[in-house]
């Protein structure tokens, strides 16, 4: 089994992102930028199941500028085999990576696709389940763990009230949460064997996608500041204040 | 917006390799160093396990030969540099000077040991099985190398050494140590380098405690009557003092580099704190003082950062001169030194508190400016060099 692992090139968890001042944008000049987090969980996942004897092949696939290339080396840096960067300027959405990865599945046969449940600059939470619809195959969003056997996939997913499991014939569309597992980090090494392993680049149109946006952004603004807090005297004082704002019973 | 490591993206000798071998030395560290480094300071030793997973990691053999399970392949001087900075990112120079010990014990063994005593050392030692130390110093001195007293005699097959080393960083957990004898007359002529192993009869050891540098052991090692076989000498006999000097410019360029990393540190924790504590109405840093304070520290830390790379791309092309490094670790510690002061002074009462990363490096600027060579005899060293006067 082949497994396809679509990693995106975020804005860094670390850094406090800025809105552009006039508004259209997240200012991302000379910001750093990694693998969006979900994605590394993903990556992770594929390589323990690859470890496991459980696939053969882990393939890292990116859709974005030709920066993505560094993204999608840290994969091949962690285990990942091989790499696809579909390179593009242009912003894209989770409507169009899902139409591309569907062209790239439809390539490589995978048996399955591990992505990040949701990526951290936008939080759309939509390209796996759009890839799913696309591809007409069964998906587990929210993966907690991921038990690989021959022809099913059973995965305990995150739910408000605990885990639900379910089972997946192959092929299927796996994405990952945060408990799912702790990402290796690359080995020294395995940095430098990753710059000879093998990186496709493509662009949108070898595959015949359309990716012009469907959304149009008015406002990007910063969240409004919290006003200060008060202190109050003593726990009745406190009591008083919640029955005020309706908190609680 | 500041960012404390984009400082590379505008260097001309780091690229995306480097900051590849950042990102991941860098979780390295947040996940096996970081928890555990207040505990480690208060024992006064990291635990063997550590050195296995640095080695694993990729770490302890960066920029070692292959052949003795390093990673040279694609490295330069400025991947080592990244790694010494994100190392640093814990505020705890102990531990670098602890795990990286082998920094300063192996080469010699490699540039000018038998093919059997590297095969015997190297391959542990870079897979974090084993500790080898540098035993240069005695109780009797430390840079005046060719004053040394500790005596090997030839007995046989044998060497029988009796001395004492002092301040030997990793010497209560060494297993070998790499130590610097007389078997010759007075002078640098007269010393050669033993391969001790720490557990032959007649080595005794003390635990030494320290102003900084608490997670890494420091020993003062006795050598009595110890029966050393003569094959553990590396290199020619009479001729370790230019295996020992030849670690110098290396060593001085890694404590630099070191130096800019800690004041980064130092610089990050003062503009932190600036920019949330408020007194007298508003944020520190809105404070003039406190932003001249601030600014002052970033462009000493920027003008050392750039000769420290500039010696680093010399070493590595062969265009350096032993005078620089010397005299760049001079720049690089009183650097620090006020660094670490100006930040002690906008974190103030927080800066005296255990467990701030400032207090601790504060406490670790004076075995910068003292260990490997003290500033006095550093600039001491580089005037000769340049202008005579010997």
């Amino acid at each position: 089994m082949k497994i396809l692992v679509p990693v995106k090139r975020v804005i860094d968890y670390n850094v406090k992102p800025r809105v552009k001042a006039d508004g259209s944008g997240v200012d991302l000049a000379n910001v750093k930028m990694s693998m969006n987090p979900f994605d590394e969980i993903a990556v992770e996942e594929a390589l323990r199941i690859k470890e496991a004897g459980n696939a053969e092949e882990v393939i890292a696939v990116s859709v974005g500028p030709a920066k993505a290339a560094e993204t999608l080396r840290t994969a091949l840096a962690m285990g990942a085999d091989r790499a696809i960067l579909i390179e593009t300027d242009e912003t894209v959405e989770p409507l169009a990576v899902a139409k591309l990865l569907a062209k790239v599945a439809a390539e490589e046969n995978p048996g399955l696709i591990l992505l990040g449940k949701q990526a951290i600059d936008d939080d759309s939470n939509q390209t796996g389940q759009m890839l799913a619809a696309l591809l007409g195959w069964g998906q587990a969003t929210f993966a907690n763990t991921v038990t690989v056997e021959a022809g099913s996939i059973t995965v305990a997913r995150d739910v408000d009230g605990g885990l639900q499991t379910v089972k997946l014939n192959t092929p299927a569309i796996v994405t990952t949460d945060l408990r799912l597992n702790e990402p290796r980090y690359a080995s020294l090494p395995n940095i430098m064997k990753a710059k000879k392993k093998p990186l496709d680049t493509k662009t949108p149109g070898d595959y015949g996608v359309d990716i012009t946006p469907r959304l149009t952004t008015l406002k990007v603004a910063e969240p409004p500041v919290r006003s200060a807090g008060i202190k109050v005297a003593d726990v009745d004082a406190l009591v008083e204040k919640l029955k005020v704002l309706g908190v609680g019973a | 917006m500041t960012d404390f490591d984009d400082w590379r993206a505008r260097s001309p000798f780091y690229d995306e390799s480097h900051e590849a071998l950042a990102q991941s030395v860098r979780r390295f560290v947040a996940r096996e160093i970081a928890p555990y480094i207040d505990q480690w300071e208060a024992d006064g030793e990291l635990p063997r396990d550590l050195h296995r997973k640095a080695a694993d990691a990729g770490i302890l053999g960066l920029r070692y030969p292959e052949a003795y399970g390093g990673h040279s392949e694609g490295f330069d001087i400025f991947h080592g540099m990244t790694q010494t900075e994100e190392l640093a990112a814990v505020g705890a120079g102990g531990l670098t000077a602890s795990l990286m010990t082998h920094g300063i014990g192996l080469p010699p063994v490699l540039a000018l040991g038998s093919d059997a005593l590297k095969d015997m050392v190297a391959p542990p030692v870079l897979a974090g099985e084993k500790i080898i130390a540098l035993g240069i110093t005695e109780p009797s001195g430390g840079s005046d190398v060719a004053g040394l007293k500790t005596r090997a005699e030839r007995v046989g097959d044998h060497y029988v050494v009796n001395g004492s080393k002092m301040f030997i960083t990793s010497g209560m957990r060494a297993d070998w140590l790499t130590c610097a004898v007389r078997t010759g007359g007075a002078g640098a002529g007269g010393i050669s380098l033993l391969l001790i192993d720490i557990d032959t009869p007649g080595v005794t050891r003390t635990r030494l405690d320290k102003m900084g540098w608490r997670c890494s052991d420091t020993a003062a090692i006795y050598l009595q009557d110890v029966r050393v076989p003569a094959d553990r000498l590396i290199g020619p006999e009479n001729g370790g003092f230019i295996g020992i000097m030849r670690n110098f410019n290396s060593e001085r360029l890694g404590m630099a580099m070191g130096c800019c990393a800690f004041a980064r540190v130092c610089l990050k924790e003062a503009v932190q704190w600036a920019q949330t504590r408020e007194t007298f109405g508003k944020t520190l840093v809105k404070h003039q003082s406190i932003r001249i304070k601030l600014a002052d520290m970033a462009r000493r830390i920027a003008a050392t950062q750039a000769w420290v790379d500039q010696c680093a791309w010399g070493l590595e092309n062969g265009r350096d001169q032993p005078a620089d490094f010397a005299m760049l670790k001079v720049q690089a510690t009183q650097m620090l030194e006020i660094v670490a002061r100006e930040a002690a002074q906008i974190l103030g009462g927080a800066s005296y508190i255990t467990g701030s990363k400032v207090e601790r490096i504060y406490r670790e600027v004076r075995v910068n400016a003292i260990g490997g060579g003290s500033e006095e005899i550093m600039l001491d060293l580089a005037g000769r060099q340049l202008f005579g006067g010997k």
